[in-house]
């Protein structure tokens, strides 16, 4: 070995310029194996939008249909109910006019829903994605204090949401229960996982 | 103990005879799955004469029209004829292996991964190998698949192919001797050209359907290649100035 | 260069922990290698790249994968369409598995050929030739996996071999099996030796063989020992450290292994029938062997061997028989350190008969692989014969043939 005629230079730019470029290559041999761990043909297939038949939901009942493997409630809501919901005092909402981005665009005021009588939900909680209860009456549950004008009631962490899905205040899930893309076939038919513009 | 001297026997003997009846001569045809007009017309023809029976149960409707530039609506329409099926399923049909095996004997292969376990080449052959033979049941035989079960689907567009050994010289005779010379004695829709076209662009398609990531491979290939060679003139050059070094 | 200071900050934290910077220097920047390697002392280096390659795919194919008769034909296909990017995971894999073995076969031939197995470094060639057994094995039981025809096929002969074993052999096949024939409990037990148990081993085995080796240094074309002649510092004066030198060197060979690996993982996956074989494209059928079968390139000289005896010996039956003999090419690998005699290493020094052995043993090993690609006919039998008693001769005559030769000077430093 020889110290003599180095070019240090060219040397220092020779390592700088194989090592970046080999660390560009890792990162392209990498993008696969990241990339690999995205949901496969398979799962976006099954994430397909579903159809439910609303025909035999009664006033008052829920359906839960499956999409992208999160349940999703359907719930008719009686006029009473309608009443219910609309009446709550805002103050006692975290997110009463729904601000944040939890529903489509075309859902819009206190019921958060197309049709009044129809409410369309995707049933877990916002907290940590417990699916919550379903408890439409106005409460006479002993774990409750307050004066709840029925709707959800998450048994993880005690989160409640009322009739459209909105979350009360002080409550441990932050926001509104999410309302899925979802338009009418017909009257009695609804689409859950599109929105009426990709039709 | 006897099945395993079976099992190596079946393993060690019968290459020979095997490799024999193989040996046909096939015409060779070499896929482009750059021509996407070559694979929808496959994929049409595939659709109107094939799809009935073979299943393509790999293959998704979604990823064909995504890789054939097919838009999902014209997909929906010209090629999905069942409503039981959705834009992302597999190309499955309405007949069940049960039906089918009682129609003709055996249930029609699915031909998702036919021309990898054949080759191009032989399924190309067997679709332009059908010829007249009324000793069969189908009315029909083949050229690269003697006593094949099934019939000449394709036969409205091709027309009747009759062996024509007369014409032939014995130099043109396929494999241990046989008469391979085919020709058209009653015309179908198509000309003898155009039918080799059709058949080309079915067989296209199958390959295509074979192995889909190749469309992604010939893509992505030339730029990997390009990039590890431009690493190594860097390494080349790192090396021989550390290796000034060394006497 | 200066003796190591000691070093502050993080280094110097880590240091007083664990040893960063002495495993630095003992097997990178002052682990002195002869200066006068050439291109045969790529494939160490290749042969660990590839085993990261089927280590990473390996990982990430068992998270698609499904191990049951009923589902891992399809679930490879699923790899294959509905995975992203699973087409190049696998093939990365599959290329990979044949460039491994040909990678690790030319790093035996350059063992051969410069005679890296002889003392002090027989320990190198053993846990070497460990390595080369349990590679074999993880390849094969890898074959099964795709559940297609060869795959199936192909395990039941092999694992038909145990059934070979006089007396207790039939027995000893089930237990291999799990069952009277290949099935779904064979391919459950293949599946969690493939991905857990012999990894494992592997990676052990490369950990000895390596540590084995930089304990009495690289061996060099010419076969002599650079520790002999050191410099007044103490460092050899043939050698030079491994860190720069060898590193840059093989970056390049690494680039120029990638460009043709990469060419054949996009273009040729299959390659040509030899990688992935083409009757692996339907699924495994217990009732229907394959027309064309033929085991996977890399065992068809040890497969040419045993369907080359097809004679009786000593009472044993030419089943039993070509079964020893095939074991018996792996293993006579194991003991060579013991054969060779010859008072020089390299193949640069030694007489001609080494040199011509050395040259029929390749020859009859290339030979032996077509053989077993080939459907067998009378005469491929007779040529296997001969290959198989060529193969055996260049180890059983080793101690006549390096003993009785004339072997050249070999220098005192190592020459170009």
């Amino acid at each position: 070995m020889t110290e003599r005629g180095i070019n240090k230079g060219r040397r220092r730019f020779l390592v700088g310029a194989t090592s970046v470029i080999g660390a560009v290559g890792m990162v392209g041999v990498a993008v696969p194996f990241v990339a690999s761990w995205q949901p496969s043909a398979r799962a976006r297939a099954a994430a397909a939008p579903v159809q439910a038949d609303i025909s035999k939901l009664h006033p008052g009942q829920r359906m839960t249909v499956e999409w992208r493997g999160r349940p999703v409630w359907i719930i008719r809501r009686t006029p009473e109910m309608i009443a219910r919901t609309e009446t709550v005092a805002t103050e006692r909402l975290a997110d009463p006019d729904s601000n944040h981005p939890q529903q489509p665009a075309y859902v819009q005021g206190a019921l958060r829903s197309i049709k009044p009588e129809v409410g369309v939900l995707i049933g877990l909680c916002t907290h940590f994605g417990c699916s919550p209860l379903y408890r439409p009456e106005p409460d006479a549950q002993a774990d409750s204090n307050d004066d709840w004008s029925g709707g959800f009631f998450c048994p993880c962490h005690g989160s409640r949401f009322d009739l459209a899905g909105r979350v009360y205040t002080g409550m441990p899930a932050p926001t509104n229960l999410e309302v899925p893309p979802y338009h009418y076939l017909n009257d009695t038919i609804i689409v859950v996982g599109e929105d009426k513009e990709a039709v | 103990m006897k099945q395993y001297v079976m099992a190596l026997f079946l393993w060690l003997l019968p290459m020979t005879a095997m490799a024999q009846e193989e040996a046909r001569n096939v015409t060779s045809m070499s896929p482009d799955l750059q021509d996407s007009a070559s694979l929808q017309n496959g994929l049409k023809l595939y659709v109107n004469y094939c799809l009935g029976c073979h299943t393509l149960s790999y293959q998704r409707f979604s990823r064909t029209a995504d890789d054939l530039g097919i838009p999902e609506a014209l997909m929906k329409d010209s090629v999905m004829f069942s409503s039981s099926l959705s834009f992302n399923d597999a190309m499955h049909n309405a007949l069940s292996d049960g039906d089918a095996a009682q129609w003709w004997g055996a249930a029609p292969p699915d031909l998702s991964l036919t021309t990898r376990l054949r080759g191009v080449d032989w399924v190309y052959s067997f679709l332009l190998g059908f010829y007249r033979d009324p000793a069969r049941p189908t009315g029909v035989n083949n050229t690269v698949y003697e006593s094949v079960a099934m019939p000449n689907v394709l036969e409205p567009l091709q027309g009747v192919q009759e062996l024509d050994c007369r014409q032939a010289r014995p130099l043109a005779l396929g494999g241990g001797g046989r008469c391979q010379q085919l020709s058209v004695t009653a015309p179908g829709e198509l000309s003898p050209d155009a039918f080799e076209k059709a058949v080309y662009d079915i067989t296209n398609f199958l390959a295509y359907v074979g192995e889909p990531s190749r469309l992604k491979a010939q893509n992505i290939g030339p730029k990997v290649l390009f990039f590890i060679f431009v690493f190594s003139v860097f390494a080349y050059l790192l090396k021989r100035e550390y290796w000034k070094d060394v006497r | 260069m200066a003796a190591p200071e000691k070093p502050g900050g993080l280094l110097g934290w880590l240091d007083a922990r664990f040893p960063v910077s002495r495993l630095w220097r003992d097997h990178l920047a002052n682990y002195y290698v002869p200066k006068n390697l050439n291109i045969w002392y790529i494939f160490g280096s290749l042969a660990l790249l590839v085993l990261v390659n089927q280590l990473l795919t390996g990982i990430w194919l068992t998270m698609s994968y499904r191990p049951s008769p009923e589902e891992a034909f399809a679930s490879i296909e699923y790899i294959m369409r509905d995975v992203e990017w699973g087409w190049l995971i696998r093939y990365l894999h599959t290329t990979g598995a044949s460039a491994l073995f040909i990678v690790v076969y030319l790093h035996m031939f350059r063992g051969l050929l410069y005679g890296s197995y002889k003392a002090p470094r027989e320990l190198v060639w053993v846990f070497g030739m460990a390595l080369y057994l349990i590679l074999m094995a993880e390849a094969f039981m890898g074959y099964l996996l795709p559940w297609g025809q060869m795959s199936y096929w192909g395990a039941q002969v092999i694992t038909s071999f145990f059934s070979a074993v006089p007396s207790i052999g039939p027995g000893l096949a089930e237990w291999v099996r799990g069952d009277y024939v290949v099935s779904g409990a064979t391919l459950n037990r293949f599946f969690a030796l493939h991905v857990i148990a012999l990894p494992l081993v592997i990676l052990g085995l490369v950990v000895l063989h390596i540590v084995a080796l930089h304990e009495v240094g690289s061996n060099n074309p010419d076969g002599i020992e650079i520790n002999a002649l050191k410099d007044d510092a103490g460092k050899p004066v043939d050698g030079i450290p491994f860190h720069p030198y060898y590193t840059v060197k093989d970056l390049v060979g690494v680039a120029i292994f990638l460009f043709v690996f990469c060419g054949v993982v996009f273009y040729f996956p299959e390659g040509g029938g030899f990688f992935i074989e083409q009757p692996n494209f339907a699924p495994a059928d217990p009732l229907n062997t394959p027309d064309h079968i033929a085991p996977v390139w890399y065992f068809t000289p040890f497969y040419a061997i045993l369907r080359g005896v097809n004679f009786s010996l000593l009472g044993l039956d030419a089943r039993f028989l070509g079964v020893v003999f095939m074991g018996g090419a792996i293993a006579v690998l194991f003991v060579l350190p013991w054969l060779d005699r010859s008072p020089v290493r390299s193949m640069r020094y030694k007489g001609w008969m080494s040199k011509l052995m050395l040259a029929v043993f390749i020859a009859s090993f290339v030979a032996l692989g077509v053989l077993g690609v080939l459907p067998p006919t009378p005469v491929r039998t007779r040529l296997a014969q001969l290959f198989t008693v060529l193969y055996f001769a260049y180890f059983l005559l080793m101690p006549l043939y390096t003993r009785l030769e004339k072997n050249r000077p070999v220098p005192k430093r190592v020459t170009g």
